[in-house]
């Protein structure tokens, strides 16, 4: 069972960044428009960037 | 690409804003809502009904970016608003709005500090923080506990609880914040809330797992208590999220209330001032097009009044010197100043706000039904929780470990997830169908008060009518058509709209030296002859006809000098659905009456049209309030539909309410939904869907109240394990939100409903 002494902090390793990545995407304003960021998609020149 | 698929009504937008003055009062209210940012650069916050689609996105981030003074321009499509940061607060954004107007999107300023939603925002985002918290616990610890289950035994059994509760505990001091805060402040005021005994549960299921696991214990409620935290999150977070974004909808229909006002000074120069500086003595300049900000009396110039908003009259009414007019009346044809005379916190608003905030009062004594079904729920668990413990204690003669590990379980198994969701689910739902009809609810009581009312009350102008009249019919000749369209299409009078509407149709003519003449009509030369459109005993002067028999025809009236004088009959517009709405509603059983502050014969011909049996007329706000008040005293619960100013009052008497989109701001502000769309039978389907929310609220606590009568003798007798409340909570909760999802589901339209929303559907109320 010495398997788990890896297994265990990457399982809860991962989970912390799927956690970071979504806590940061709150932060950076990603849910603001999801209308226009679907809109926005399918123009070339749109900026992607959202208002932070 | 952008004026093929979007933009405005640009004729009507041009007409009105045409006026120096009016664009000066945007410019001033814009700035004074422009947000400071460190770096020097100001953020302004406009509101843009007419953007929705990609194109007008990239039309006008296009069009504002690159401009000179503009370090970014960003629509927000969801919201229907634009973000603009500019370099400097000395430059004036009056730019920015010219540059709109042009694009064929007429914009409004959105006062940050107004909508409050810095703090609501700050408290969705903080719940959806805990959420996301408690979402990877709950998996994460889910994922150790299985292995347990499954056989771990041992030094792992007990190295896994370890780790659980290395994670569990800070997870429940951060997510569950918003339960344990909740509970004290109830405890505080010595009530029980359904958080009471929620807090309880988790924190006792902590602290015994973690005993158990430093003690090398066999079993640990790790998992139990972060899913329960997970899944109430869930539903707290889904009631916060639909409030908001209900509000911000309200909101973002543009305002109507003049924020201010020009001022002229002793100098004669123009100033704009916010409308709580405005004071006694001051005279303001009103420009046809505009609002009225405070009361006041005309001392120079002439004009009509669109005072439906403020007292349901249908018609408009002509003034002059020394005419009194209310704070929120609309200019409609010649500039004129008035000399204010009371403060506009003073004023006939204030008056009305005052009453509204009377009857709210009153309507805050309205429990939801969840919060009826926690004061018997609450008190209930911890009853049981403690009986259990007793009986253990006797049962098992002191063994204090078992009895307190029953009383846990019996606490964690009764713990009202199902229940914290059978709410809160139905009504997101429920307010997503109404949304996708264009009504949006302020919170979710609403729904369950619109479920209870018996009985409608409709305000006639403005509600059942459109507040545009249309021309019923007309005498007049095609060779004269084109120039009375010409004569119409000047002026902003609702008559003269409904005139060039009627006859638009007819080619153009080429008329010059076009005036309006406030209080009687519009005036103008075609080759050379005198042409008039308006009353009929000022047409009928320069008519071949005598002045008594044009002042009999009465109504209005085209006429040319020394030639034929030619009549249109007025007729209000019903609103599109309203017959089949009035139809609806008796069908679902409930009495109509309609109140209206209009005369009596208009709100005769209209409640005949209509079939409505009951009508009052000349209803003023205290009699509407009265009016309501009698009715529920006797029993009825009230559904309030109306839209103006007059109506607010009522309104917000009223046990449930509607306002159309085109109401008065505070009108909207008291009614509990507002319907976007033109048409009437967004009552009944509001009603339809909240009839349909109530029973499957109804239906979720009978499934919970199942739930326990199952799982409660199970954990008295002890029988609980934690894998077995763990099935227990999810499939309670699996089984209350799928029923819920049936509210999105089937349920026929009803007809006539199916109507597109139209583009630029609110400009009118923008300009």
């Amino acid at each position: 069972m010495n398997v788990l002494i890896f297994l265990v902090p990457i399982a809860l390793g991962l989970g912390v960044l799927g956690l970071g990545a979504f806590l940061w995407s709150i932060r950076t304003g990603q849910y603001n428009d999801l209308d226009g960021a679907a809109e926005r998609i399918l123009d070339e020149d749109a900026d992607e960037k959202p208002l932070g | 690409m952008a004026g093929s698929c979007c933009g405005g009504d640009l004729g009507v937008d041009n007409a009105m804003c045409s006026t120096g003055v009016r664009d000066f009062t945007r410019v001033e209210e814009l700035m004074r809502a422009g947000h400071r940012e460190e770096d020097g650069t100001v953020r302004y916050v406009l509101s843009v009904p007419d953007i929705h689609c990609g194109a007008c996105i990239s039309a006008i981030e296009r069009g504002l970016n690159g401009l000179e003074g503009i370090v970014s321009a960003r629509v927000n499509l969801s919201l229907k608003r634009l973000t603009v940061i500019l370099d400097s607060a000395e430059r004036s954004p009056g730019f920015v709005i010219a540059k709109l107007d042009a694009l064929g999107y007429p914009a409004a300023a959105v006062d940050l500090g107004d909508l409050g939603n810095v703090e609501q925002k700050r408290k969705s985002d903080r719940l959806l923080k805990s959420l996301a918290v408690a979402g990877f616990a709950a998996g994460n610890i889910m994922l150790l506990s299985v292995s347990v289950w499954s056989g771990a035994t041992g030094a792992t059994r007990d190295l896994f609880h370890l780790i659980s509760g290395l994670i569990a505990i800070p997870v429940v001091a951060y997510s569950g914040q918003v339960f344990f805060s909740s509970a004290l402040n109830a405890l505080m005021a010595r009530r029980l809330n359904m958080d009471v005994p929620i807090s309880l549960a988790v924190i006792l299921a902590l602290g015994m797992s973690t005993y158990e696991s430093l003690t090398g214990g066999a079993e640990a409620y790790f998992d139990a208590a972060v899913t329960l935290l997970f899944f109430l999150l869930i539903g707290r977070y889904l009631d916060q999220v639909m409030r908001d974004h209900a509000r911000s909808a309200v909101l973002g229909l543009a305002r109507m209330t003049a924020r201010g006002g020009t001022v002229i000074g002793a100098d004669g120069k123009a100033a704009y001032v916010p409308v709580d500086e405005i004071v006694p003595g001051m005279v303001m300049r009103v420009a046809p097009g505009e609002r009225i900000p405070a009361d006041g009396r005309i001392v120079k110039g002439a004009s009509d009044l669109d005072r439906s908003l403020v007292t349901g009259e249908s018609a408009p009414v002509s003034v002059s010197p020394n005419t009194d007019v209310e704070a929120g009346t609309l200019n409609l044809t010649g500039p004129i100043d008035i000399s204010v005379t009371r403060k506009a916190d003073e004023s006939f608003i204030a008056e009305v706000m005052q009453m509204m905030e009377a009857a709210e009062n009153g309507r805050g004594r309205y429990v939801r039904i969840a919060d009826r079904a926690a004061r018997i729920y609450a008190p209930a668990v911890h009853l049981l929780s403690l009986f259990a413990f007793v009986a253990w204690m006797i049962v098992t003669k002191g063994d204090w470990h078992a009895s307190l590990y029953t009383a846990i379980s019996v606490l964690i198994i009764t713990c009202p997830c199902a229940l914290g969701l059978a709410v809160p689910v139905v009504h997101v739902i429920g307010a997503a169908r109404l949304f996708g009809q264009g009504i949006l609810m302020k919170d979710g009581s609403a729904l369950e008060r619109l479920a209870e009312a018996d009985f409608a009350i409709f305000d006639k102008t403005g509600t059942l009518t459109t507040g545009t009249p249309r021309i019923a019919a007309s005498s007049i000749s095609a060779d004269d058509a084109p120039a009375a369209r010409a004569l119409a299409l000047h002026s902003i009078h609702p008559a003269s709209r409904a005139i060039a509407a009627f006859l638009s149709d007819a080619d153009n003519a080429d008329i010059t030296d076009i005036h309006e003449v406030p209080g009687y009509g519009v005036e103008g030369m075609l080759d050379g002859r005198k042409i008039r459109l308006g009353r009929a005993e000022w047409a009928g002067q320069i008519a071949d006809v005598k002045a008594d028999e044009a002042l009999a025809r009465g109504g209005l009236s085209f006429a040319s000098e020394g030639g034929e004088i030619a009549g249109f009959t007025l007729s209000e517009t019903l609103r599109p659905g309203a017959a089949e709405a009035v139809g609806a509603l008796s069908g679902q059983g409930m009495t109509i009456e309609l109140l209206s502050g209009d005369s009596a014969a208009s709100v005769k011909a209209i409640a005949g049209t209509l079939g409505i049996a009951t009508v009052r007329a000349h209803a003023t706000p205290a009699s509407k309030i009265a009016r309501i008040k009698g009715l529920q005293a006797e029993g009825h619960r009230v559904l309030m539909v109306g839209d103006g100013l007059n109506d607010a009052p009522a309104l917000a008497t009223g046990h449930v309410s509607m306002a159309p989109a085109s109401a008065s701001d505070i009108g909207r502000m008291a009614a509990d939904f507002v319907f976007t769309r033109d048409t009437m039978m967004s009552v009944p389907f509001a009603r339809e869907v909240a009839l349909k929310a109530g029973r499957l609220v109804r239906q979720n606590f009978g499934l919970a109240i199942l739930y326990n009568c199952i799982a409660v003798p199970l954990a008295v007798a002890g029988f609980v394990t934690p894998l077995i409340a763990a099935l227990a909570m999810s499939g309670s909760s699996i089984v209350v939100v799928t029923n819920s999802m049936r509210l999105a589901r089937g349920g026929r339209l009803l007809p006539g409903f199916k109507r597109k929303e139209k583009a630029g559907q609110s400009t009118e109320a923008l300009a």
